[in-house]
């Protein structure tokens, strides 16, 4: 940034100075925070934050991954060359050996996202993390669109949607008791477009998923899943190849693609504002089981 | 591109959802498939229209009950602007979600239907946005059409307002007759108004000059973190990182360092690896001085001339938000920019009649979403401007130290 005479910021640029703000402020004030890592733009977008939130000093918190076991390896690739430059300690919880100890509970019908749920409330409790940084945005979900940068989580990690205090000014309120903690949103304000724009502007690195590519898939219900090991086809479900690419990053079984061919970020700066359809409500079988799919979850304790 | 925070707030009749979903429509922040869900959802409850609110009602009980329980946040954008709206329910909790709502907001919004003219809501609405000082407000008269877009109607609530007005800080008014349902005077100009010669709704909220509601004078840069890093390459690297909250910091400024009182120079302003020339709000930047002092989180560097006054004692507007209510001798925790400490309540001084601006000072406490005049003494002394003179070293919330819950909202009158 250069010199400016008249003194006003772009919108990004007003964005990353809040989401700086509120980095800073929960490094201040929380004895133990971490950033919860998914691997996705988002959460990509959050380290690059955090790195200038702090720098030239290091992220004065680790980064936490709950490995869903269904994870594309190019997430996990991109997740580890953002590890290593910054050089910060990543704790795994995996969700296979949470079924193994006995944390949770694999029925076979219950999906890996869900069960992500308590193999993170898990990893929060033992590891003793007071606060952690998810790159939930408002615009996302109308469950999202009411949840405070700061919000609180009781003993048994639940959000309590009717009760939430009150966030005003900047002033945010990081009190918690004993065996609570805090769920900080950095990336509130931000829009899907936002950050595109600022992946673009920052030439951040992003898994090569979100770019145009080949790819084996097949149809279920409605969204183009790729085929994989951990999927098993239904009768009539066929796999063909065609190029697309992913709006979201999740458990690979209920994350979907889209046809694409857009292949650079300003391709698809210009799709994703000429799209119509969310991109979750395109791409995210996890979302749709219920109208309150996500407030369900995040009750419960989810990202 | 820069950004503009708005605040509304409404019950279900009076257009808002209305048109804050034509704003959202009309700008394509809509997406198809959240649209469909709404008319699915309208079509199941056996409505006859597209009940936009849907679309902000995001918790379980709030489509159950049918009402708007918090703070929704929406985001649309021009080619010129992004807009975050903050839109807070008439009702329920109206205090404090109107406070909240309006403590980040540039602009608020009040509707009036033109039918019904002033309300209690409407007026209520307005006196809070003037408390929190939100620099412009604008007075949509809404449902137009259905007083035949008569002048006559336009120009009495106009009147009205204004003359309710000049009891409140209200520095920049913008009164635009609107329909929301038909679309007049939303996006476009309207033609069936050609007596208002004034913008549309959007072509306002655009164009309106916000650059320059910030304080460009008074530097305060509230220290919010001190960086580091300990490595090789950056040894003897100390920079107080925090958000500017007032005036224009430079390299080389000769500074004041509170509450120690030492003065020194700006040697740098970091933003991330860069080196800036100037830092302004609201900037979040790492400041290096040129001494080595002693400088923490909490503490304020200003100019040697131009500081705020440290003080214990503090006189300010208080919005409560505890369930229990505010009580002389009651002690609190309290936050104030980057500080931390612990305040009693020496006097609840009036009550603040938000429909009527009545002062009531026989009640010597402040419930539920009151609003009113306290005497604060902290532990630790505040760092403070009147809020009327800079939004963020005038605010501060108070905290239950036994819940941790967020009780109060106040705004600085004096300090001594």
């Amino acid at each position: 940034m250069t010199a400016q005479t008249d003194y006003r910021l772009s919108q990004l640029d007003e964005l990353e100075a809040e989401s700086i703000h509120v980095f800073r402020e929960v490094a201040a004030e929380f004895e133990k925070p971490v950033l919860m890592f998914s691997g996705g733009k988002d959460s990509i977008c959050m380290m690059r934050l955090a790195e200038k939130a702090f720098y030239p000093a290091k992220i004065p918190f680790p980064v936490l991954q709950v490995d869903t076991g269904y994870d594309f390896a190019e997430v996990l690739e991109t997740r580890d060359h953002w590890v290593d430059r910054l050089g910060v300690r990543l704790v795994v919880a995996s969700v296979e050996k949470a079924i193994a100890d006995g944390v949770v509970v694999d029925d076979g019908k219950t999906s890996r996202n869900r069960l992500q749920i308590g193999t993170l409330l898990n990893v929060l409790e033992q590891e003793g993390f007071t606060a952690a940084f998810g790159g939930g945005r408002r615009d996302e979900e109308k469950a999202r669109a009411k949840e405070r940068i700061y919000s609180h989580r009781d003993d048994f990690g639940q959000w309590d949607p009717k009760n939430q205090r009150p966030e005003v000014w900047s002033l945010y309120n990081g009190r918690i008791r004993q065996g609570e903690h805090m769920r900080v949103f950095p990336l509130s304000n931000w829009t899907e477009l936002d950050i595109w724009h600022y992946i673009d502007r920052e030439q951040i690195e992003i898994p090569s998923i979100y770019f145009a590519h080949r790819r084996r898939v097949f149809e279920r219900d409605g969204m183009l899943l790729g085929e994989s090991d951990n999927v098993t086809l239904k009768p009539g479900e066929a796999v063909t190849e065609r190029t697309v690419r992913f709006r979201t990053v999740g458990d690979m079984t209920l994350t979907g693609c889209v046809e694409s061919t857009a292949s650079t970020t300003a391709e698809i700066i210009e799709e994703v504002a000429a799209s119509r359809i969310t991109e979750r409500g395109a791409t995210r079988g996890d979302d749709r089981f219920s109208e309150a799919a996500m407030e369900d979850r995040k009750r419960e304790g989810y990202f | 591109m820069d950004l503009l925070r708005f605040a509304t707030a409404g019950s279900v009749d009076d257009g808002k959802s209305t048109l804050i979903g034509r704003l959202l429509l009309d700008s394509k922040a809509i997406f198809e498939d959240q649209l469909e869900a709404v008319e699915q959802t309208s079509m199941a409850r056996g409505y006859d229209y597209t009940d936009l609110a849907l679309l902000t009602d995001g918790l379980r009980s709030e489509r159950e009950q049918g009402i708007t329980i918090d703070v929704a946040y929406r985001y649309f954008a021009t080619p010129r602007r992004k807009f975050i709206i903050a839109d807070t329910p008439g009702h329920v909790q109206y205090t404090r979600n109107m406070v909240t709502g309006a403590s980040t907001a540039n602009l608020g919004l009040v509707l009036v239907d033109a039918r019904q003219g002033l309300t209690e809501h409407s007026r209520r609405h307005a006196v809070i946005l003037s408390l929190l000082r939100v620099p412009h407000l604008v007075l949509a008269v809404n449902k137009m059409d259905l007083v035949g877009y008569d002048e006559a109607v336009y120009e009495q609530i106009q009147a009205d307002f204004q003359s309710f007005a000049t009891k409140l800080t209200i520095p920049d008014l913008t009164v635009i007759p609107i329909s929301a349902l038909k679309g007049d005077n939303v996006v476009t100009r309207s033609t069936n108004m050609p007596w208002y010669e004034g913008p549309s709704l959007l072509h306002h909220l655009e164009h309106v000059h916000v650059a320059s509601d910030r304080d460009l004078v008074d530097t305060r840069f509230p220290v919010q973190y001190v960086v580091r890093p300990k490595s090789d390459d950056f040894h003897d690297y100390r920079g107080y990182a925090g958000r500017v909250a007032g005036g224009v910091l430079k390299p080389g400024d000769e500074v004041l360092v509170l509450p120690s009182g030492f003065t020194t120079t700006i040697e740098a302003i970091d933003n991330f690896d860069q080196e800036v020339a100037e830092a302004f709000p609201p900037m979040s930047v790492t400041v290096r001085l040129a001494d080595d002092l002693d400088v923490s989180r909490g503490d304020m560097i200003c100019r040697p001339h131009n500081a705020p006054k440290p003080s214990q004692d503090i006189d300010a507007m208080v919005c409560w938000m505890g369930t229990a209510p505010l009580r002389p001798r009651q002690k609190l925790a309290i936050k104030h920019t980057t500080r931390a400490g612990r305040t009693m309540v020496k006097d609840v001084q009036y009550r603040l009649d938000v429909n009527t601006l009545h002062r009531d000072q026989e009640t010597k406490e402040l419930a539920l979403n009151e609003i009113g005049r306290v005497q604060l003494r902290t532990t630790v002394p505040l760092l403070c401007d009147p809020y009327s003179k800079n939004r963020t070293t005038g605010s501060f919330v108070l905290i239950d130290e036994a819940t941790g819950v967020t009780v109060g909202a106040g705004m600085i009158l004096s300090a001594d």
